[in-house]
């Protein structure tokens, strides 16, 4: 291994500590091109799709490179670091997964527009931009550029009022948000004298900025801007609508990967940046995660849409992964990859399940929809069992998810234990347990009525999505530990500081 | 028959052959495709129950070894297996056996085969699935009995509820679906305490340095406050009351077995229900005995399972359906297992021990009985019957041993069983004993009037005439049960030596100086 350590300031460094980034942005770029260039065809459709996948799949070959080389970087711009590497893992991940389920949803309802794909890839390199950002700007620029590609792919159907409301609705309310981010940047660059993360906490250090007012306020409104983007309750509204209404692959794509990102680069900020501002955000981040959790678990019971049902259990697995940040440390963040992997596959598992089972124009999506499903579509009951027994954390038969909640529970405990904190997590599990196995229920114990039409044949990509995440999630749920020892290794290089002084303890509220 | 054992090296895979030949036939189930296409019934996919009772077959011939190598001079875990798992964070893959846990293997394969051959034709649609789900459970019981690891046993404690979760969810009765939630629920909050519990303990481990699930490990090292200990043992004491189940926590159990296939109520009374009087054996009160020997905890311990005796056993009396009286039954008899778990004297564990495999053999066959007349009448009502002796004199013979050997009459298992725990457990307990006692008479009562109600009296109902009497597969499966009841009752040293070492250790465990004041007297000597 011959790792270099790259000198950001210079450019041809700069650049190749960026090239997995580039690479994908500039085969965007191409396939932006060849997909404008000729008529709307679905054969069309399907060859940019696949050429995406391809796109994405070397993206990954080049992060796993630069991964393995083990490349380290000087204080900078970005971070060059295995966190990023493995972030962007999932991201890739999540943006393959939702291409392929994309190709077979476009095909079937009838739009014909190869965009689509390209927008996902402008999502994901944004969002790859985020996982490497170790500077305020950055983090804007990412966020912008995952935000607006995601706002054009939620209204990607336009003959769907729907599908409208619901890009709309995330459009306004996603700028508004924006807005937030941005402002609280600003302040905090007004007290500090810097954007950049890691300078930003050593002027805290030095300067003893922790209880300067316009910090605090600037790093409230990061909680209000990032809050957003992961679907935090209290600022989690638009998320039931905007699931429900947006196209099925595009919903899981906006819960598994936006979520992931937006995920990465607040730990990293925190990590980094506000370590000796501990005392101050510990109790609103403290409360941030609890409500997320019991919001999320307790309205998703009485959800009667499966898209909005999943969209309340993606904001109460906000809550879960809240949990990593507010422990904020190493084990937060390996716990977080950790976590984020098993949450990717299942719910990108049970979105593919919701496609698959749609008729045309997504009607067919209530819960009582799938009732006595497993007599006519077995197999895929069987892996929509495993995905809400994943979602709910259950051994074996939940394959992964069980580990990652344990993770994150040992994370939350480990001191300065968070010992309410797991007592929360547990308990909204149990109240999980009633909306996860509902659907387990309807699907296989409930009889199917005469009238309801049988469900069209599954397509071969989402076929493929299905199985692939249904067995990874049952293998690594038997088997843990290559997953749990990339996640133990894969961690944020703090420069210089954080390592060097205590921290402040935590105060329990 | 030991050197050939020994030989092929029976003691070193033999546990965890057990836990993977189920996943095996289940396997096979699938791949085979029996009845593909076709609607998965008896007629096109009755080779599913075949591949299920082979494999439960070589499942009881592979744990029967286990008879003969135990050695009954070791108080050590014997067979014991070890593998990394997640070393990172101290769970490793351990198993092992004691007396305790051997005699719950034997219990749990001898009754699976018989649970496949009781299904063979009251199970008659989605057969592949279901028994598939019958072999998954198989490994995820003995997985229970066998795990030394904290975590390992937490995920085979799991593993265990969801077959059972959809056996009694698409196969049971008409309230299934109520019951398969309610049954799912009450385990999963038990359990889910207890996860918090394990956890607590590795976190200390963790903070000694050295993070570890190891059953063992725990065992010496544990060390926590008062207060911890307390509350830690409730999250246990949660987990196992609601499988046992004790009063008040067993609210569940009526509509799960009533609402479960024949198999299910089986498998549920004769071996789940034992999962949590073995925990409390095995975890709950070795892990923290101050906790569960402070009067306080103790006391209420106990009135809690003399009120289940007494309640179950008079609810029982007042049951008009059947199936139901003997699933209050249950309540009853695990009060007994309770009763001497928590006297712990010599005599009084052996007698829980006792009662416990007496228990899983006994209501096991009522369980079986009633499916059998269901399948012909489609009635567990008693009043839907009577008389039926003249017209089935065979099952009326079988059901009148079985009942008699649930009551406890001298000569069955039932008595040895519960003599044991009543003698023992008077000597630290006598009160309570002496309230328990009546039990015994009031199950007397319920199931002496019971049977006279279904069995004698004049035919009252026209089409109980054409009953007809067990065929020879019903027989097999009832001869197969009555040969051990009437085996314990007569001679049940054999099985007593082979718990003794371990029931020692478990008092020396929890109380240490109790087990020296009874040591003098060993019953079935």
């Amino acid at each position: 291994m011959n790792n270099v350590r790259f000198d950001l300031v210079r450019p041809l460094d700069l650049t190749f500590a960026l090239a997995p980034d580039l690479l994908l942005m500039a085969g965007t770029m191409i396939l932006l091109l060849a997909s404008a260039w000729g008529a709307e065809t679905s054969r069309r459709q399907r060859d940019v799709g696949r050429w995406s996948i391809v796109l994405c799949v070397l993206t990954l070959a080049g992060v796993v490179y630069m991964w393995w080389a083990g490349h380290t970087a000087t204080r900078g711009v970005i971070a060059v670091d295995p966190f990023r590497w493995a972030t962007d893992v999932l991201i890739l991940l999540g943006a393959i997964l939702a291409i392929a389920l994309s190709m077979d949803y476009l095909e079937r309802e009838h739009i014909d527009i190869a965009e689509a794909h390209v927008l996902i890839l402008f999502a994901t390199a944004g969002m790859m931009l985020l996982a490497a950002a170790r500077d305020l700007m950055i983090v804007f620029l990412g966020i912008e550029l995952m935000s607006i590609a995601v706002y054009v792919l939620a209204g990607l159907n336009r003959r769907s009022g729907r599908a409208a409301e619901a890009a709309l609705k995330y459009f306004l309310l996603g700028a508004f948000s924006t807005g937030f981010l941005l402002y609280g940047i600003a302040l905090v660059f007004g007290a500090t004298g810097s954007t950049n993360i890691a300078d930003i906490g050593a002027a805290i250090l030095a300067r003893n900025l922790a209880t300067n007012a316009m910090l605090l306020a600037g790093v409230a409104l990061l909680i209000v801007g990032l809050g957003f983007k992961v679907a935090a309750a209290p600022f989690h509204m638009w998320t039931p609508d905007v699931y429900e209404g947006a196209p099925t692959p595009m919903t899981a794509f906006m819960a598994a990967a936006v979520k992931a990102a937006a995920f990465a680069v607040f730990l990293r900020i925190w990590m980094e940046a506000f370590p000796y501002l501990n005392g101050a955000w510990h109790k609103p981040l403290w409360y941030l995660a609890v409500v997320t959790m019991v919001v999320g678990n307790v309205v998703a019971l009485a959800q009667k849409n499966i898209k909005r049902m999943l969209a309340y259990s993606s904001i109460a697995h906000a809550g879960y992964l809240l949990v990593a940040v507010v422990v904020s440390n190493f084990e937060g963040a390996s716990a977080y990859l950790f976590y984020v992997f098993a949450y990717t596959l299942a719910t990108m598992g049970a979105f593919a399940v919701v496609m698959a089972l749609a008729q045309t124009g997504e009607r067919g999506q209530q819960i009582e929809d799938y009732a006595g499903l497993w007599r006519v579509r077995p197999g895929l009951s069987i892996a929509m069992a495993v995905f809400m027994l994943a979602l709910l954390g259950f051994p074996i038969f939940g394959g992964m998810g069980f580990f990652a909640k344990w993770y994150v529970l040992q994370a939350a405990l480990r001191p300065p234990s968070q010992t309410n904190l797991a007592i929360w997590v547990v308990l909204t599990s149990l109240i999980s347990a009633g909306y996860y196995l509902y659907v387990v229920m309807v699907m296989f114990m409930k009889a199917r009525p005469a009238e309801s039409p049988s469900p069209l044949k599954v397509p071969g990509m989402t076929r493929f999505v299905i199985a692939t995440c249904a067995i990874v999630l049952l293998v690594v749920g038997i088997w843990p530990r290559p997953v749990l020892r990339v996640a133990r290794r894969s961690l944020p290089q703090l420069v210089h500081l954080s390592e060097e002084l205590p921290r402040a303890p935590a105060t329990q509220p | 028959m030991l050197e050939l054992l020994a030989d092929i090296g029976y003691q070193r895979w033999v546990l965890p052959a057990l836990l993977i030949i189920p996943v095996v036939g289940a396997i096979l189930i699938y791949l085979a495709r029996i009845g593909r296409g076709r609607p998965d019934d008896i007629a096109n996919a009755g080779g599913a129950r075949v591949i299920a009772f082979v494999t439960l077959l070589v499942e009881f011939l592979v744990s029967v070894g286990l008879w003969w190598t135990f050695d009954t001079s070791r108080t050590t875990w014997q067979n014991v297996v070890m593998k990394p798992w997640i070393p990172e964070w101290g769970a490793n893959f351990v198993v092992g056996i004691d007396g305790i846990s051997l005699m719950m293997i034997l219990l749990t394969t001898f009754i699976m085969p018989l649970s496949v051959l009781g299904s063979w034709t009251s199970v008659r649609e989605k057969l592949p699935a279901y028994y598939a789900l019958l072999l998954v459970l198989t490994t995820g019981m003995i997985g229970v009995f066998i795990s030394l690891d904290l975590l390992l046993f937490y995920v085979m404690w799991e593993v265990m509820l969801v077959p059972m979760y959809f056996i009694i969810g698409i196969w049971g009765g008409e309230r299934r679906l109520y019951a398969s939630i309610k049954f799912f629920l009450y385990t999963m909050i038990g359990s889910l305490l207890m996860l918090v519990a394990i956890l607590y303990l590795w976190i200390q481990t963790w903070q000694a340095g050295a993070p570890t699930f190891s059953y063992d490990a725990l065992l010496r090292t544990i060390d926590v406050s008062r207060t911890a200990g307390l509350l830690l043992f409730g999250a246990f004491f949660l987990a196992f009351a609601v499988k046992v189940p004790m009063f008040p926590f067993h609210t569940w159990l009526p509509d799960a077995h009533v609402e479960a296939p024949t198999a299910g109520s089986v498998i549920l009374a004769g071996i789940m229900l034992k999962m949590g009087t073995y925990g409390f054996l095995r975890f709950a009160m070795p892990l923290f005995p101050d906790a569960a020997l402070s009067p306080a905890v103790r006391t209420t311990m106990l009135a809690l399972a003399v009120i289940g005796i007494i309640y179950g056993a008079l609810v029982a009396m007042v049951q008009p359906d059947f199936k139901k009286l003997v699933a209050y039954s249950s309540v009853s008899h695990l009060g007994f297992v309770m009763l001497g778990i928590l006297a712990l004297t010599l005599e009084s564990v052996q007698g829980a021990l006792m009662v416990m495999i007496n228990h899983g053999i006994s209501t096991g066959a009522l369980f079986f009985l009633i499916g059998m007349i269901y399948e012909r009448r489609h009635s567990r009502m008693i009043d839907a019957y009577g008389g039926i002796a003249r017209v089935v004199p065979l099952f009326a013979a079988m059901l009148t041993i079985v009942s008699l050997s649930s009551i406890g009459l001298p000569g069955t298992n039932g008595f040895v069983g519960e003599f044991l725990v009543l003698i023992g457990s008077f000597r630290t307990q006598p009160i309570w004993t002496v309230i328990a006692t009546t039990g015994v008479i009031f199950a007397a009562a319920y199931l002496l009037w019971a049977i006279q109600r279904i069995l004698f009296q004049p035919v009252t109902h026209a089409e109980n005439e054409r009953l007809t009497d067990l065929n020879v597969r019903e027989t097999v499966i009832m001869a197969a049960l009555v040969i051990p009841i009437l085996w314990i009752g007569i001679y049940p040293k054999p099985i007593l030596d082979r718990m003794e070492r371990s029931a020692a250790a478990f008092i020396t465990l929890v109380g240490g100086s109790n087990a020296d004041r009874s040591a003098g007297m060993r019953p079935g000597e």
